[in-house]
């Protein structure tokens, strides 16, 4: 039996070890922690969103402690970071930062712009805050995303953002876009265009 | 060309290493000793055996995007132009291949040796590559331009660099990304991928699957040497004729996937119109005189070579025309370089400038016959006055440039 279990570690062993590409036998199987590690693409289905919640309040106090508006202004424009919250027309000034594409002003910031708000939760999980890049918590991450989506009305500053809600807020541009032709080969961009 | 630059060092390797004294000896010639210049280097003969440098008498260099300063307030870099003006032949120098950032970024310090490729998502068997493994597989060494969406010609810029700079082609060395993916074995099923970086904001895109399957390529060299930090190191996805933004660099993950999945930097670039959406994504034919171009001085009326560069995200380039008189009449030109699919391509044209006043402009034709559209083709499309005409999606608009009487060139869109 002694054998027996040192022959089943044996193969375990070998399989972690072995390579696991056909051809070639170069690479091996990532672990799930791994995959979920780096598994940071949220699909607008919010497959991925990881587990959490989160409200516009609780948004507003974390965009201040995480040192938001330190770029992005208190209220979210008029700052050298891009503009988060629109502001009306007789209210704006003219943006710190000339505009490249993707340009983001007070006519098109994420959440007027965004065809889902897993976009937005998407960005600031990868991207924000500056320097700090993924250090945000899930929990903190849902909030701050609440917070965006109630300063641009899309939600009640009392609902709560999680993995089930956030794929269903329905966003002012969701209609807004078209997607890419399907790529072939040898195919024009556009058939008829010069 | 410019007679204000003094000569180049006429000394041989000895008055080099001194580099000081000029040797009247070996400064044969016409032209007092005083008058040559003595090249000294800033850095010692053995780095400079070890890492060759160009002669201080070139100083041509990249230059950030005038409306957003690289680095920014932040200490991040945008766009950096490539000096066209001063290229030659096909291949951009690693050194003055145009950069562009999602969203601005740090340039990453990435250990290779810690870098992996994680392929993953709807495939049957997901893997993670190290480098070492990466180059133990077959692999493919072409040379593809990479060009920025943003690359787009306004009345205000003042020459080829501030117009087309934003376009760069070197050679890439990497394994096809279609070798990878058989590997891990797709799902029928999926459709798309998410191609996404390693450095501080990740930055991912979308590409369809049947453009990854054809002709992408996971490169860990360009110009012959490892990519260079600026450009991805250690890892960049080429995805050929596609704009650059699709280029991911700093690659480590590739997700199998079935729908469209609106990253950050895909949604940047939608549009309503699926007409705009579809010329967004590849780059269409397009071409531009480099020489004589915005900016620079013809000496008087004579010969000169008219040289410029042209590319298309469809394929190899067939042909480029020229015309003298703002698109009335076109001539031919002779491609003076390979016509490799998706790169650029260098055209030449024995010119006699009679002195007087002429409106030059260049346009090319690629592989499937689509031809470069000049803006009143892009405005009769569209149909639209031509002073107000936006090219949409990637402009590949004609580019002309006015060569005045005196022998000054300016940009013909001012």
């Amino acid at each position: 039996m002694v054998s027996l279990r040192f022959f089943a570690a044996f193969i375990g062993i070998c399989q972690l070890a072995l390579p696991q590409s056909p051809t070639y036998r170069v690479g091996r199987a990532p672990t799930p922690a791994e995959i979920g590690a780096w598994d940071i693409a949220i699909s607008p289905t919010g497959k991925e969103l990881p587990n959490g919640r989160g409200t516009a309040k609780e948004g507003a106090a974390l965009y201040v402690r995480k040192a938001c508006a330190g770029c992005h202004g208190p209220l979210g424009s008029g700052a050298h970071a891009p503009t988060l919250v629109a502001r009306k027309k007789e209210e704006r000034t003219a943006p710190a930062v000339p505009c490249l594409s993707p340009c983001v002003n007070d006519t098109n910031t994420m959440v007027v712009h965004s065809p889902f708000a897993t976009v937005i939760w998407d960005y600031i999980n990868r991207g924000m805050p500056l320097g700090r890049e993924g250090s945000l918590t899930p929990n903190e991450v849902y909030a701050l995303t609440a917070f965006l989506l109630y300063k641009g009305d899309v939600i009640k500053e009392s609902e709560v953002m999680d993995a089930q809600s956030l794929p269903k807020v329905i966003m002012p541009n969701r209609e807004g876009f078209s997607l890419p032709p399907e790529w072939k080969h040898g195919q024009p961009r556009l058939q008829g265009y010069p | 060309m410019d007679s204000k630059k003094p000569n180049p060092p006429k000394t041989g390797r000895r008055g080099f290493l001194k580099g000081g004294a000029a040797l009247a000896g070996l400064a044969a010639g016409a032209r007092p000793v005083e008058a040559q210049t003595q090249g000294t280097s800033t850095k010692k003969i053995d780095e400079l055996i070890a890492y060759g440098e160009r002669s201080r008498f070139v100083t041509s260099t990249r230059k950030p995007v005038a409306e957003r300063h690289s680095p920014d307030e932040f200490g991040l870099t945008f766009h950096v132009l490539t000096p066209l003006q001063d290229s030659f032949g096909i291949i951009t120098p690693s050194s003055l291949h145009y950069t562009a950032t999602h969203r601005g970024a740090i340039v990453p310090d990435i250990d290779p040796n810690e870098h992996r490729l994680m392929i993953h998502g709807m495939v049957d068997r997901p893997l993670v590559f190290t480098m070492e493994e990466l180059k133990r597989l077959p692999y493919v060494s072409r040379v593809h331009f990479i060009e920025c969406q943003g690359n787009s010609a306004r009345a205000s810029h003042k020459n080829v660099q501030e117009t087309h700079g934003l376009t760069s082609c070197a050679e890439w060395t990497g394994v096809p990304l279609s070798l990878l993916l058989k590997e891990a074995g797709v799902h029928a099923d999926a459709s798309w991928i998410v191609a996404e970086g390693a450095e501080e904001v990740k930055g991912a895109s979308s590409i369809a699957l049947g453009k990854a399957m054809d002709d992408c390529v996971v490169c860990y060299a360009m110009n012959g040497e490892p990519i260079r930090p600026q450009q991805g190191f250690p890892l960049r996805l080429m995805v050929p004729g596609f704009e650059g933004i699709y280029q991911i660099k700093y690659l480590r993950r590739i997700k199998v996937v079935d729908r469209y999945y609106m990253t950050y930097d895909d949604y940047g670039h939608i549009n309503p119109d699926p007409k705009v959406t579809a010329l967004t994504h590849q780059i269409g034919p397009k071409s531009v005189i480099t020489f004589p171009s915005a900016g620079q001085q013809l000496s008087g009326p004579g010969f000169y070579e008219i040289t410029g560069l042209a590319w298309s995200g469809a394929g190899a380039i067939r042909g480029v025309e020229i015309s003298f008189d703002g698109g009335q009449s076109w001539k031919n030109t002779e491609l003076r370089s390979p016509a490799y699919p998706m790169a650029h391509t260098r055209f030449g044209y024995h010119w006699n400038w009679d002195g007087k006043e002429c409106m030059l402009m260049s346009r090319c034709t690629d592989d499937l016959g689509t031809v470069q559209p000049t803006r009143a083709d892009v405005a009769k499309y569209w149909n639209v006055p031509l002073d107000k005409v936006r090219v949409q999606g990637s402009n590949n608009s004609v580019q002309p440039w006015k060569v005045a009487v005196n022998g000054s060139v300016t940009n013909g869109l001012a």
